[in-house]
């Protein structure tokens, strides 16, 4: 068989169709030939792509919903959670693998469609293993107790004499294969969470597969053209759609429309304007066409007069103003942290320093344009995409189209990229209401780059001040960090804010990383809501959240008082994190607390050599340090970076990155680097490369002629290591990006002496720094 | 109706003259591995090889193509492990994948242009391709692993 015929031999299998499908796209294709698969509407997304398909139907055994074995020893995995460049399929798969002894060469995963059986979807904020940890050892463990038990009676032996290895139960010299089990004894035996809570789970020491060597089980697929994303989707009889993007994100309402010159445009169908009662996409008009290209043109072409909403002339300075004055305003905001005696420890300080950083806004540029593919169908609305947070936009699509939840399913597909663009599915309401505006026929919706970039959730600009009491040692004595930037949460699930000391909600994802975990004396850590930034854009959760830009502010600040008290930066971080009181640490997720923190940072010096290296003129190595993204689940991160400064242009050259990380139990060695190695580059583009700013209520730049992510010659070398651990494992997908940027900051100060406070850093904010150092 | 021959097979596609390639391949021949990002020829995920060079079909209109050859990752090799697709595999390259078919037709190209290629060279050809996961690491490293693949196959037919 040719490879074409196997990919349609397999796509048809794991579609459940037979020829009737393949002679249709052969007769749909007319003359051309046909050489590939789009996704037709059923298929669920397995890997990998070679295993076989419809487990259930042939009698598999499914002690829980997470996994079933088949009567030919094929193992289903099911993963709720999105692929998008982790992995996490494969590395969720090992967890159960591992527990229910199976055989990784008859393993497939199958990445899922909603079902409220599933529970919370959700796939962020490097939370999938950490969350799924103890849920599929327990399922995974199920499924091995059910074989022993089987296996013993079916080889008349009691199952303590029994092991179970590799798919086999074993007594002695003899065995049998798990798909022997299934076959012959029928085992139908089902756990409820609270039975399996109770088994017994494998100690570390007899991991066999977790935190070995794998090979992801969708990599293949990404390398041959097979993998399929949303963009991807297709349906038959569906037509395409672009939108006409309103001149702000909020409050712009359509006056009118004039088509006469879209009409012109072969393919041009009709226009819609969208009434959305989700209030998701306010003043969107949709073009509808034949093909894409031709819906391009037409919107092009199509003239729609809209009254804007009220920030149609905000610019980035004017959010950052805003949140400057939200600082100096002791009222306001929500205090995550609000020890006893800040106050009066800053009353009597021998000396108060305070420094106040600055980001501009990012893009996310997750590379596969926002895209959804929407029909009704035998009752039910369907919804084709990426996503990473369907829970949290099931409801709203519900509430957009006016039907009860239980109508509407999402359809999972790979994603193009997530980087938390994807935790917000606004982009899945308007391909709804578009198919919902003819009659529930099929529509692909699809944002061209520049709507794309227009309609991003990007990370807000955000201002922070930090301010330290000192007392007459020069030694801290107390601490406030206040940081005021828009809230995601706040706009797009308020329910899940938490509360601080104070009992006011805030966003957790735009304070984290400033609830740190030295020992600085009583701590006030004050979140503001940037309600200017909210009314001006959606904000997003970004790659790594707050966490990618709060050590921009205490990491940088820490290093500038130590430089003032002429101590070591490392030495000085290393006094504060002596783990007592709340930095103690407690079971299961941060046993050993900051002292953890403190060893990877020793680690990290001693492998990029600070202090000791000798290194060229104008270049030097910073050092910062965090605990990942989340307090409550830290990644205990070192970051080293060595840079070059040239006096002459300005220009800062990354020469090297070293990372050392403590997360516990690796699961996924290679994935594991794989995910902060990127991360770290995301932390180098966002200090040094990208960065975009608010003009006229809307984001300067819209695509790469202006917007300058990273690229392959920027790249530095990189040494990544993680700490051996038997712990929980914590997240990976983000604490990488983490301690990039402050690093860059105190190397740049450690190799020319000038500390910037604004993020990216330009050349002509560096040249600018060396004059005014040159002055001074 | 424009004809040219596709991944080895005459084709022939009834759409507008000016059609980007790119919206043919995906839309009427049904090949999806060939991806849109941002559609002015920045980003590189669209390539494909046109009489073997790599190309950005985002921003080639299919009137440019009468009687050309066209080479898409469907078609790069017949089993899917061409030397390029075999040294992303080892490597685990691929993170979301959205750009690695790209990657991988411009590294194609780049090998036959620079077969043991430096540094310099690999910054130089692979600057247009842009990797949002950032596995540039990984790409570096699997060209240089391809390409001494196929210069021991190369030395072996020689």
């Amino acid at each position: 068989m040719g490879k074409l015929e196997r990919i349609a031999a397999r796509q048809d299998r794991a579609a459940g169709l037979g020829p009737s499908r393949r002679s249709f796209l052969l007769t749909a294709a007319g003359s051309a030939f046909l050489f590939g698969f789009a996704r037709q509407g059923k298929a669920a997304q397995v890997y990998p792509h070679d295993a076989p398909a419809a487990l259930r139907e042939a009698g598999a055994f499914e002690p829980t919903i997470w996994c079933s074995i088949a009567p030919d020893g094929w193992v289903n995995v099911n993963i709720i959670r999105a692929e998008m460049g982790q992995h996490i399929g494969t590395a969720l798969a090992r967890i159960i693998a591992d527990e229910m002894e199976a055989d990784w060469n008859k393993v497939r995963i199958t990445y899922v469609d909603t079902d409220p059986k599933w529970g919370l979807m959700v796939t962020g904020g490097s939370w999938s293993v950490w969350m799924t940890w103890d849920q599929f050892r327990q399922a995974g463990a199920a499924a091995r107790t059910v074989m022993v038990e089987q296996g013993a009676k079916l080889l008349g032996v009691a199952p303590a004499t029994c092991i179970a290895r590799n798919g086999q139960v074993i007594a002695g010299s003899r065995s049998i294969s798990y798909g022997d089990i299934v076959s012959r004894a029928h085992p139908t035996k089902t756990y409820t969470p609270d039975e399996m809570a109770k088994l017994p789970l494998k100690p570390a020491s007899e991991h066999r597969l977790i935190g070995k060597d794998v090979k992801a089980l969708d990599i293949p697929s990404k390398t041959d053209g097979t993998a399929i994303y949303g963009i991807d989707a297709k349906l038959d009889g569906m037509v395409y759609a672009r939108p006409k993007l309103p001149p702000t994100r909020y409050g712009s309402k359509v006056v009118s429309v004039d088509d006469s010159e879209a009409k012109k445009v072969k393919g041009y169908i009709r226009y819609v304007v969208i009434e959305d009662p989700s209030d998701t996409v306010p003043g969107w008009v949709a073009v509808l066409a034949s093909s894409y290209p031709a819906a391009i043109r037409a919107t092009d072409a199509l003239k729609v007069v809209w009254t804007p909403g009220k920030t149609a002339n905000i610019t980035e300075q004017d959010i950052l103003d805003y949140g400057r004055k939200q600082i100096a305003d002791k009222a306001g905001g929500s205090r995550v942290f609000n020890d006893p005696g800040v106050d009066e420890t800053f009353a009597r300080a021998a000396k108060v320093v305070e420094q106040t950083y600055t980001c501009s806004s990012v893009l996310h540029y997750q590379l596969e344009p926002m895209n959804a593919l929407a029909r009704q169908h035998e009752g039910k609305w369907e919804v084709h995409c990426g996503n990473q947070w369907q829970t949290l936009f099931l409801p709203v699509i519900a509430k957009a189209l006016q039907v009860p939840e239980s109508e509407v399913v999402m359809r999972s597909y790979l994603l193009g990229g997530g980087f938390g663009r994807r935790l917000n599915g606004d982009y899945a309401v308007p391909a709804a209401l578009i198919s919902k505006a003819i009659g529930g026929k099929p529509v692909k919706l699809i944002l061209t780059r520049s709507d794309d970039v227009l309609f991003d959730s990007i990370r807000s600009p955000s201002v922070q001040t930090v301010r330290a009491a000192l007392g007459q040692d020069g030694a801290i004595t107390a601490w406030q960090h206040h940081a005021s930037a828009g809230w995601p949460t706040r706009v797009m699930a308020s329910a899940f804010m938490e509360k601080g000391e104070d009992g006011k909600p805030y966003d957790q994802f735009a304070i984290a990383g400033a609830d740190h975990w030295y020992d600085v004396g009583p701590m006030l850590v004050r979140a503001l809501d940037n309600e200017l930034a909210s009314e001006t854009f959606r904000p997003g959760w970004l790659r790594s959240v707050s966490s990618g830009w709060t050590p921009w502010a205490h990491e940088s600040f820490l290093d500038e008082i130590a430089h003032a008290r002429k101590l070591d930066p490392v030495d000085y971080r290393l006094s504060l994190l002596d783990s007592k009181g709340r930095n103690a640490g407690s079971a299961p997720n941060s046993v050993g607390g900051a002292s953890r923190q403190a060893n990877v940072l020793r680690h990290l010096v001693e492998k990029c050599g600070y202090g000791k290296v000798s290194l060229p003129a104008d270049t030097a190595i910073g050092i910062a340090t965090t605990f990942g993204q989340e307090r409550a689940m830290p990644t205990w991160t070192a970051g080293a970076v060595q840079v070059h400064v040239d006096r002459k242009t300005g220009v800062v050259t990354c020469q090297k990155i070293w990372l050392v990380l403590d997360a516990g139990t690796i699961i996924d060695p290679d994935g594991a680097a794989a995910q902060t190695e990127g991360g770290a580059l995301w932390g180098l583009s966002m200090a040094l490369f990208e960065g975009t700013e608010i003009v006229d209520g809307n984001v300067r730049d819209r695509n790469l002629n202006t917007y300058t992510p990273l690229r392959i010659a920027d790249v530095p070398d990189m040494e990544v290591e993680f700490l051996p651990s038997t712990e929980k494992p914590m997240g990976l997908g983000e604490p990488g990006v983490t301690t990039i940027a402050p690093a860059v900051g105190n190397a740049i100060f450690n190799a020319v002496g000038v500390r910037l406070r604004h993020l990216p850093i330009r050349p002509a904010d560096v040249l600018n720094a060396l004059k005014e150092k040159g002055n001074a | 109706m424009v004809k040219f021959k596709l991944n080895g097979r005459d084709v022939s596609v009834d759409v507008p003259d000016d059609t980007p390639l790119l919206w043919a391949l995906r839309d009427d021949l049904d090949l999806t591995g060939t991806k849109f990002g941002c559609g002015v020829g920045q980003c590189g995920a669209c390539t494909v090889l046109v009489g073997g060079r790599a190309t950005r079909s985002c921003i080639t209109p299919l009137s440019s193509l009468e009687g050309a050859d066209v080479t898409t990752i469907e078609g790069l090799d017949p089993n899917g492990k061409h030397a390029v697709q075999e040294a992303w595999k080892d490597i685990q390259v691929p993170q979301c994948g959205y750009c690695q078919s790209g990657q991988i037709m411009q590294a194609v190209s780049l090998l036959k242009d620079y077969p043991d290629p430096t540094d310099e060279e690999i910054d130089g050809v692979m600057g247009g391709s842009l990797c949002r996961c950032m596995t540039y690491v990984r790409i570096r490293k699997a060209i240089k692993k391809a390409a001494a693949a196929l210069r021991k196959e190369e030395a072996s037919h020689g």
